[in-house]
């Protein structure tokens, strides 16, 4: 056993995690090295197409926003001590939610339409995520197991739908029809222009303060409401929530059915936001990225939105980046990705340690 | 004076806690050195930094008189020191032997080592009259042997001091006499050995020096032999203190909680309460006497509603509990609250801040929030008037709960549940790692509580508690209920045969 670390808090949440954002980097550019390229342009390419341009500020907050959902729905299973891998999944289906909804109702104006595709999304992926949550709760099936199976069903459910039953008959692709206008949430581009504002389009929509407003939701719902309490009290101390008459298999069902439901914001951002139908893989590995940013975020919705924030910079940035040096490929993208999940995730520990180290004895005092 | 260890004006801060102020020890080789203290005395800090967990401020540490640095566990263990956990830091599936090389394994191949610990291991048994079977599992091992096993895994690794914190808190009587056995023949070997407690008894049979720690100093290092318990208790209080409270005869009033042929089983599906019949009236405390783990855990947890029992039942205020209401939400909402054995694992939440540990259980009350958000500064104002009432130190409602020292976490647990003003209270080893001058406040409390009439089921290992608090005592032996006295009109001695299944009838 080694010894515990006490860090003042602003250390813990900011300083450690920044730190190992910064190895990762260091690494990571000696990797850019590596491949004979240089490591400086492939920064300033990086931070110029996500930062850098009113279009690629708008790709990188898109990402963002799918992340956070993905992020919090991690992060809400996690408070409850349960590793939910399957956002993906719940994803999925929350966009076979939606899609069912719009197409079917298709008579209803946007301002009813587009609340009831919202919620078709969270019902889907709730009830996707209920399942696993209740065979742990009641069968002791390991969720990780479950989840990543149920992934694997919604994708293969997804397609056997989207080519028999939900696509349109003249239509060659597996998708559906497209949704009714009045049901699309509004580019931001669109929001501005209605005001007299130009600026340049993308796909970043409403669907960006729908994820803000979430991230608020969870921070009330886990810090500060009873049910919140009892969700901590499961994952903390399972024992104790027996002696509190918590029950724990039930808290487990409502933590994943809230999860999914999150998970299904992804499906709302993508579909509703931008695609405007149902089509395959939409979802495209994010719901994977959530685990990470619910890591990197410390399971703090403040910290999910900051980490949403930097692997939407990696992701809009490393498309720009594999784009101008195409001797760095998507991959390399995907592999800097992988080292700052490495860094923020996984050795976090070490990060901290070097932080108590290297802090002045008074600063730590003060913890 | 041959020095084993000599700790020179150490000082450690957390925060405003200032937890060990210029602290001096000089401690003798081949001794056992006793050191008492209050909760939150620094004692547990003290040997913390002694043994690498946390670094001091300022100040010297000398081993064999010279100066040592001490950054973590492993310098310890490099310098001769080791340390036994209270909790124990054991992998239960692994054998004995396993256990004790993990982290000395010797190499990548494991038969080698293996061959050596063994070795090692027969020798340290045969010079220590340690009795223990090299290859059993170390779940299936009692407490006691488990944490043989813990000094054992110091001793292979060439401990020749060891630290004991708090070692007998989770031991029977029996098993501590045996612990303190094995100590006197470490001494014997030329070992030191450190050893804190708050039974005073303990520290008059087996130490050699005893110091006494208060708020962070120092304040007194004594030769046993010249010192008392009352005089130890007066040091480490600074005020005199009683060592038994005075209780008054109280007439019991109505019945409260009946039990009646309650059997229980337990997660394994092994019978731990059988046939228990017994009846708790308002203003009475009934006593469990009884060796820890015959059934008295079992028997609370199902009077709390925790467990499900197999047969019998249970009514509270004439009404019987029906089984889809026996769960420990209905049973609060009757008035029957409960103090747990294990305020580690069921009475706290040692990750969350106090104030929330404070709720535990109490997380629906109406008063502490509104509709589903909680009220964080209600919360905070109840657990900071609790503080000052209980003298919980640090008064510090938001620290983490895993932050306050052991006795005051208990002070937090006890303070939750009594202050909601319970029908019939279910105690648990109410002063388990607590020191006398808070076991003398909780002992008056719970007999306060009495007087106003409400009906206490008091579990302790502690025979000395259990005569000292009960009006009423039953024993227990192998979950089944072997006797019932007076508490005035028994003895340890008659209370020993019961424990030990010698019944009534029997006799
Ligand atoms: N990691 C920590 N952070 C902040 N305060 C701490 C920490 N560890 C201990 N303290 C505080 O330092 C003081 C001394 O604690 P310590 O655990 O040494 O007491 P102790 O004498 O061992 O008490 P007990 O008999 O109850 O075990 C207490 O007030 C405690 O709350
Ligand atoms: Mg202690």
């Amino acid at each position: 056993m080694s010894a515990p670390i006490d860090l003042p808090k602003w250390a813990d949440t900011i300083l450690v995690p920044a730190v190992s954002v910064v190895a990762a980097f260091l690494v990571a550019g000696l990797v850019v090295v590596g491949i004979g390229e240089n490591p400086l342009t492939a920064t300033r390419l990086l931070l110029q197409g996500s930062l850098g341009t009113g279009e690629g500020l708008g790709f990188t907050l898109f990402y963002m926003t799918d992340f956070i959902f993905v992020g919090l729905a991690v992060a809400v299973a996690y408070h409850a001590g349960l590793f939910n891998i399957g956002g993906e999944g719940q994803a999925t289906l929350a966009g076979l939610g939606i899609a069912l909804v719009l197409n079917n109702l298709t008579f209803l104006p946007g301002i009813i339409l587009i609340p009831l595709g919202i919620l078709g999304a969270a019902a889907f992926g709730a009830a996707w995520a209920a399942i696993p949550g209740y065979l742990q709760a009641k069968r002791g099936s390991h969720i990780v197991i479950t989840t990543i199976m149920f992934n694997w069903l919604a994708s293969v459910l997804i397609v056997y739908l989207l080519v028999n039953v939900l696509r349109a008959p003249q239509n060659m692709n597996p998708e559906t029809p497209a949704f009714p206008p009045q049901s699309e949430i509004l580019f931001m581009h669109e929001v501005f222009a209605a005001f007299g504002i130009e600026i340049p389009a993308s796909q970043l929509n409403l669907t960006l303060f729908l994820a803000l407003a979430a991230a608020y939701g969870v921070w009330l719902l886990i810090y500060r409401s009873r049910l919140g309490y009892a969700i901590r009290v499961v994952g903390s101390s399972p024992t104790a929530a027996v002696y509190a008459g918590i029950s724990p298999a039930r808290i487990i069902v409502v933590a994943m059915v809230i999860s999914g439901a999150l998970a299904g914001g992804l499906a709302v951002n993508e579909l509703m936001g931008y695609q405007h139908r149902l089509l395959l893989e939409f979802t495209a590995g994010y719901g994977f990225v959530g685990i990470a940013v619910a890591l990197m975020g410390r399971a703090h919705p403040v910290g999910i939105v900051l980490a949403s924030l930097l692997f939407g910079i990696l992701y809009q940035g490393g498309a720009e980046l594999a784009f101008e040096q195409p001797a760095i490929t998507r991959d390399m993208v995907v592999v800097i990705g992988g080292i700052i999940i490495l860094f923020a995730g996984a050795l976090e520990g070490l990060f901290r340690r070097f932080v108590a180290h290297v802090m002045p004895r008074p600063a730590l005092a003060k913890a | 004076m041959n020095s084993a260890i000599q700790l020179i004006a150490i000082d450690k801060r957390f925060g405003a806690v200032h937890a060990n102020k210029d602290v001096n020890l000089d401690i003798a080789r081949g001794t056992i050195h006793g050191i008492v203290g209050e909760n939150g005395a620094g004692k547990s800090t003290l040997m913390s930094i002694l043994y690498g967990f946390y670094e001091a401020d300022s100040g010297e540490i000398r081993v064999g008189g010279r100066a040592v640095s001490i950054r973590s566990p492993a310098d310890a263990i490099h310098v001769g020191i080791g340390m036994v956990h209270q909790h124990f830091m054991l992998v239960e599936p692994l054998s004995v032997v396993e256990n004790v090389m993990l982290g000395a394994e010797g190499g990548p191949l494991l038969r080698k080592g293996e061959a050596k610990v063994k070795a090692e291991l027969a020798r340290l048994s045969r010079d220590y009259g340690l009795q223990i079977d090299v290859d059993a599992t170390v779940g299936d091992l009692s407490v006691g042997l488990q944490q043989r096993v813990e000094i054992l895994k110091a001793l292979y690794r060439g401990a020749d001091i060891l630290i004991l914190d708090e070692p007998t808190a989770v031991l029977t009587p029996a098993e501590a006499d045996a612990l303190f056995e094995l100590l006197r023949a470490l001494k014997t070997q030329g070992k030191t050995v450190i050893l804190i407690t708050h039974k005073l008894r303990e520290i008059m049979a087996v130490t050699d020096r005893v110091s006494v720690m208060r708020r962070g100093e120092m304040v007194a290092t004594l030769e046993t032999t010249n010192t008392s318990p009352p005089e130890l208790a007066e040091l480490m209080v600074g005020r005199r203190v009683l060592l038994r409270v005075e209780k008054t005869e109280r007439k019991p009033g109505a019945p409260l909680l009946e039990v009646s042929d309650l059997s229980v089983i337990d997660s394994r599906g092994v019978l731990r309460v059988a046939n228990a019949s017994f009846t708790i009236h308002a203003g009475e405390i009934v006593g469990i006497a009884g060796v820890s783990g015959n059934g008295q855990s079992e028997l609370l947890e199902a009077l709390a509603g925790m467990r499900q029992p197999v047969l019998g039942s249970i009514r509270f205020g004439g009404q019987e509990i029906a089984l889809d209401r026996h769960n420990p939400h209905h049973m609060r909402q009757l008035g029957l609250l409960h103090v747990p054995e294990d305020r580690l694992r069921m009475g706290l939440v040692s990750a969350f801040p106090a104030f929330e540990s404070a709720i535990l259980g109490f997380s629906d009350e109406p008063r502490l929030g509104h509709g589903p958000i909680l009220d964080h500064d209600r919360m905070v104002e109840d657990l900071t008037q609790k503080m000052e009432q209980y003298d919980v130190r640090p008064p510090a409602p938001r620290l983490k709960t895993s932050k306050f020292s052991g006795g005051n976490q208990q002070k937090i647990v006890l303070a939750r549940e009594i202050e909601r003003r319970p029908k019939v209270l279910l105690v648990g080893q109410p002063t388990r790692g607590v020191d006398i001058g808070a076991i003398e406040f909780i002992h008056r409390r719970l007999i306060a509580l009495r007087d106003a009439g409400v009906g206490i089921l008091l579990v302790s290992v502690e025979l000395d508690e259990i005569m000292a608090l009960s009006d009423r005592i039953l024993t227990m032996c192998g979950g089944q209920i072997t006797g019932e006295r007076k508490a005035s009109e028994t003895t340890e001695q008659d209370l020993g045969l019961l424990m030990a299944g010698v019944t009534d009838e029997a006799a």
